[in-house]
């Protein structure tokens, strides 16, 4: 088996905490999230509310953690849907090339011209707000990064020896596309993912606080922030804490990722 | 034989891993004279291309050489950097096995000869010119003036070989060290480079030391040989001592594996086992584990280099056994 | 005489060069890399035919034609008289388990993610050539066959050296059946001390499963000792084929003899070899071969009407095949 890394372990705590923080809230901070505290508007940190509180008086704390799950349902599901779109596609591409890949070049080239938030703020624009459309509007977007990491890989493998030895054994096209290159081109793709799911929680912190992502009051990172940023200079645990929390989540994620990429690397 | 033009003594290369120490030479004698060719034969992991690095030091900084090198009788490894650098590409050349990884990708070849002559010799521009192209007409590029402009890849993968030693000649060394020259060359390109370096070792007088694992090359193209096994030195001496009647088991069984001339579609007598694993210390004779005349002896003590007639060692605790000529294995 | 079992006709495989940006500006066409070019050949049942040449003369890419990995351009190839490429996609799936494939480089040619017993036991069951109950005994079966042990099966291919990778690409092709093994350089990876093993295995399972052998490669020695056939290619064509022992001992093609000249004998006692190089010059490029003969370039006999008319592979009043208007 093979050595798990320090910079591994340190990913993986940092996203078991994050995974615990929105598995059971409760457990962590007793505190309700969304219960006012008149006594203690905009407090600041204190034993009683180590976050500070906001201008409601509701606790920062409890209220960062309440904000965990959204965030990570963010993370998770703006990267399995391009991930998948983008692996059929970019395995259709690699293996039969051709116009296909000629059709897929144009088209790559399309999307890439726009600035990746430039485009999904467009398309949530259209949908209208909400982390549904939020969703469809980053697949629409994000595929293309993985079809493009597949189809490379794919390229690669379609030329190697053991899948000419795959085609001289009769076997069909979809158990050598699927068995034998697939496992050996996913690599790359998994360690972008977990490093795109930082960049997923950054987007969707953005879009939370532009008012295009999570609505309130849904506690999310960046509609935390967007609550706080009037009171940045009275209060500035109200922004500063769900930042940090992004900044660790972030760290995590990259972490992890290169971690990964380490872990799966094949031997030769 | 005149006095040695490069003596190695006890030679030993230990490569600091992030799994231990590989221990990739271990003990290694030889010497080279002038107009003498050397081959070292041995296969993957013999330590073969790392011993012929370590001698103008270009191993990495991962690498512990110990032993001496003498050059002349001055010792190459305790040289201070700068005289290094001028014995280096002058006085001492070197051929790799990728011309292509060797040349740079992005100078036309003339540049690169320039290059060397620039630096080892004082001719001015007109005169390193008219060298060069005196340089590339000597390896049997044709049209050299034309050819000095071109960049590598323009080159097929013969004169790429031919360009590279054309370099390496710049300086006039006296003495050349071959890796694998031409292992990654066709029999047809392959006799012309051979052919080309011996021509060059008599007309210029230069020693050469070939390393290969072809032992057909070094039965053609080396005066002695050193075969190496497991980053050791099993038996050294003139190409018709060693290949006629050899005195360590690997180099016997090497040689019985051969497909020869004997009869067609008869079985051949391979070596059992696989190549060595260098990254554990063996006790032993390195060889012992997949030789068939191994004694109990061989397990524990590890041979020394003994002399079985003028210029031919062995170290081989079985060597007594050996020694008869191969009739029919090799012809 | 019997039959040939596998027969190539006048095969013909090009490839597309590239072509750069300015090359489209001038309207150049598109430059082909003639690989192999109308190659007639046959493949007798129980023998072992040695196809030797440099590299780049397209004998990997016959290789390839022969098992229908390529699709060739021109010509028929015949399997038991039948031709291949009018077989339906399920009986050239029965073609395939009867022409088998082992490569030159035993790290590509092995599936990392694979264990040796998935790699074994997946040909096994697509092809169904064993009841899925008895696959288990098919694999301990296979490695037997080619002396590996049986707990490789758990194993991964990094995990072996390279002479043992070649033997898990052996029973790999075995474990379908074949009747005929195309090898394609199958030792030229691996050192010299583990070559002989593997010569030794296929001599081994030609006596045993009565296989038909093509051997692929660029090692005059193995061919010699190997080979009952030996076919000589240069640039994409046969130059020379005939038995082996009295075509090397009487090699009519000037590229034959040039090419056994150039090869380092093991002479003993012999030491530095001084001579004329064997064959001067380089091989032409593939993309635009020379006129006539293509070897007339580097031949040292070579006339001025070589360079006019492709010569045929015919008899010319000797026992053997030669491509030589001077051979006689």
């Amino acid at each position: 088996m093979r050595r798990i890394s320090v910079p591994l372990w340190l990913g993986l705590g940092i996203l078991a905490l994050l995974l615990l923080c929105a598995a059971a809230p409760q457990l962590l901070w007793p505190t309700d999230p969304l219960a006012f505290d008149f006594a203690a508007l905009t407090a600041a940190p204190s034993w009683a509310h180590p976050f500070g509180t906001d201008q409601f008086g509701r606790d920062m704390l409890a209220r960062t953690i309440a904000a965990s799950s959204v965030d990570l349902q963010i993370a998770l599901f703006s990267v399995v849907f391009p991930l998948m779109i983008g692996t059929l596609i970019g395995l259709a591409v690699g293996w039969y090339g051709g116009w296909l890949d000629a059709v897929f070049g144009r088209l790559v080239d399309l999307v890439v011209t726009f600035p990746f938030l430039v485009l999904v703020i467009a398309i949530v624009a259209v949908l209208g707000p909400g982390l549904v459309n939020m969703y469809i509007a980053v697949a629409c977007v994000g595929w293309v990064a993985y079809a493009r990491l597949i189809r490379g890989e794919v390229m690669v493998q379609r030329n190697s020896d053991y899948v000419a030895a795959a085609r001289v054994l009769g076997y069909s096209t979809a158990r050598i596309v699927f068995r034998h290159i697939l496992p050996n081109a996913l690599r790359p793709v998994l360690v972008y993912s977990v490093t795109d799911m930082a960049l997923c929680i950054l987007l969707g912190s953005s879009l939370g606080y532009l008012g295009l992502g999570a609505q309130p009051p849904t506690a999310e990172w960046g509609v935390l922030i967007a609550d706080g940023k009037n009171f940045f200079t009275t209060a500035p645990w109200i922004t500063l804490f769900p930042g940090v929390a992004i900044v660790l989540a972030g760290l995590g994620f990259s972490l992890a990722g290169d971690g990964l990429a380490d872990l799966l690397e094949v031997k030769r | 034989m005149n006095a040695p033009l490069l003596e190695v003594r006890d030679l030993g290369v230990v490569f600091a891993t992030p799994r231990g120490a590989v221990h990739a030479v271990d003990g290694l004698d030889f010497t080279v004279g002038a107009g003498e060719v050397l081959g070292i034969v041995g296969e993957s992991g013999s330590g073969k291309s790392v011993t012929l690095r370590a001698i103008p030091r270009l191993l990495h900084a991962n690498a512990t050489v110990s032993g001496q090198v003498l050059w002349r009788g001055e010792d190459m490894l305790a040289l201070p950097a700068e005289r290094l650098r001028r014995l280096r590409g002058g006085q001492v050349a070197m051929v790799f096995q990728e011309p292509m990884s060797a040349l740079n990708p992005v100078l036309p070849i003339g540049q690169q000869i320039d290059e060397v002559l620039v630096a080892h010799t004082s001719l001015d521009g007109r005169a390193r010119r008219a060298r060069a192209v005196e340089l590339l007409g000597l390896v049997g590029i044709a049209s050299a003036a034309a050819r000095l402009a071109q960049y590598p890849h323009e080159f097929s993968g013969g004169m790429r070989q031919r360009a590279m030693i054309a370099i390496a000649l710049a300086a006039e060394p006296a003495l050349l060290l071959a890796d694998e020259p031409t292992t990654a060359l066709d029999v047809t390109i392959q006799d012309q480079i051979l052919q080309l370096l011996l021509r060059l070792v008599d007309e210029l007088g230069m020693a050469l030391v070939l390393v290969t694992h072809d032992l057909g090359v070094v039965a053609e193209t080396c005066d002695r040989v050193a075969v190496m096994y497991a980053g050791r030195l099993c038996e050294t001496g003139t190409v018709g001592a060693v290949f006629g009647g050899p005195r360590h088991a690997y180099t016997d069984a090497l040689l019985r594996s051969m497909p020869g001339t004997g009869t067609a579609r008869e079985r051949l007598v391979p070596i059992p086992g696989q190549p060595p694993r260098i990254d554990r210390p063996v006790a032993g004779c390195a060889f012992a584990p997949r030789c068939t005349h191994a004694r109990p002896v061989c397990g524990t003590e590890r041979p020394r280099l003994t002399d079985w007639a003028e210029g031919h060692a062995s170290a081989c605790f079985a060597a007594d056994e050996l020694g008869a000529p191969l009739v029919g294995a090799v012809a | 005489m019997t039959p040939p079992l596998l027969e190539a006709d006048a095969l013909t495989k090009h490839f597309p060069g590239r072509r750069g940006l300015l090359d489209m500006l001038r309207r150049r066409e598109r430059p082909v890399v003639r690989a192999v070019e109308a190659l007639s050949l046959d493949v007798r049942a129980g023998e072992t035919l040695g196809i030797v040449g440099e590299s780049g003369c397209g004998k990997s890419t016959l290789a390839r034609c022969l098992v229908r990995l390529h699709r060739p351009d021109a010509g028929v190839l015949r399997f038991r008289g039948t031709d291949v490429d009018a077989l339906s996609e399920a009986d050239r799936r029965r073609f395939n388990r009867q022409v088998q494939m082992v490569f030159q480089d035993p790290y590509s040619s092995l599936n990392p993610r694979m264990t040796v017993r998935a790699v074994l036991a997946e040909a096994l069951a697509v092809h169904k050539v064993v009841p899925p109950d008895q696959i288990e005994g098919r694999v301990a079966a296979l490695l037997d066959l080619v002396h590996l042990s049986r707990d490789a099966a758990e194993r991964y291919p990094h995990e072996f050296s390279g002479g043992q990778r070649q033997r898990i690409g052996i029973a790999r092709a075995l474990a379908v059946e074949p009747s005929v093994l195309i090898a394609d350089e199958p030792v030229s990876a691996l050192d010299v001390s583990v070559q002989a093993q593997i010569v030794n295995l296929f001599l081994e399972l030609q006596e045993r499963l009565g296989l038909t052998l093509v051997f692929i490669t660029h090692d005059l020695r193995l061919v010699r000792h190997l080979a009952h056939r030996v076919a000589v290619m240069y640039l994409g064509r046969i130059v020379e084929t005939g038995p082996t022992a009295e075509l090397f001992a009487a090699p009519r093609h000037p590229y034959t003899q040039g090419l056994l000249r150039a090869v380092p004998q093991m002479a003993a006692g012999q030491g530095r070899v001084r001579r004329a190089a064997a064959i001067t010059g380089g091989l032409p490029s593939p993309l635009a071969p020379p006129p006539g003969c293509s070897f007339h370039p580097r031949c040292p006999i070579a006339e001025p009407a070589c360079s006019t008319a492709v010569p045929a592979l015919a008899a010319r009043g000797g026992a053997w095949p030669v491509a030589c208007r001077l051979a006689g």
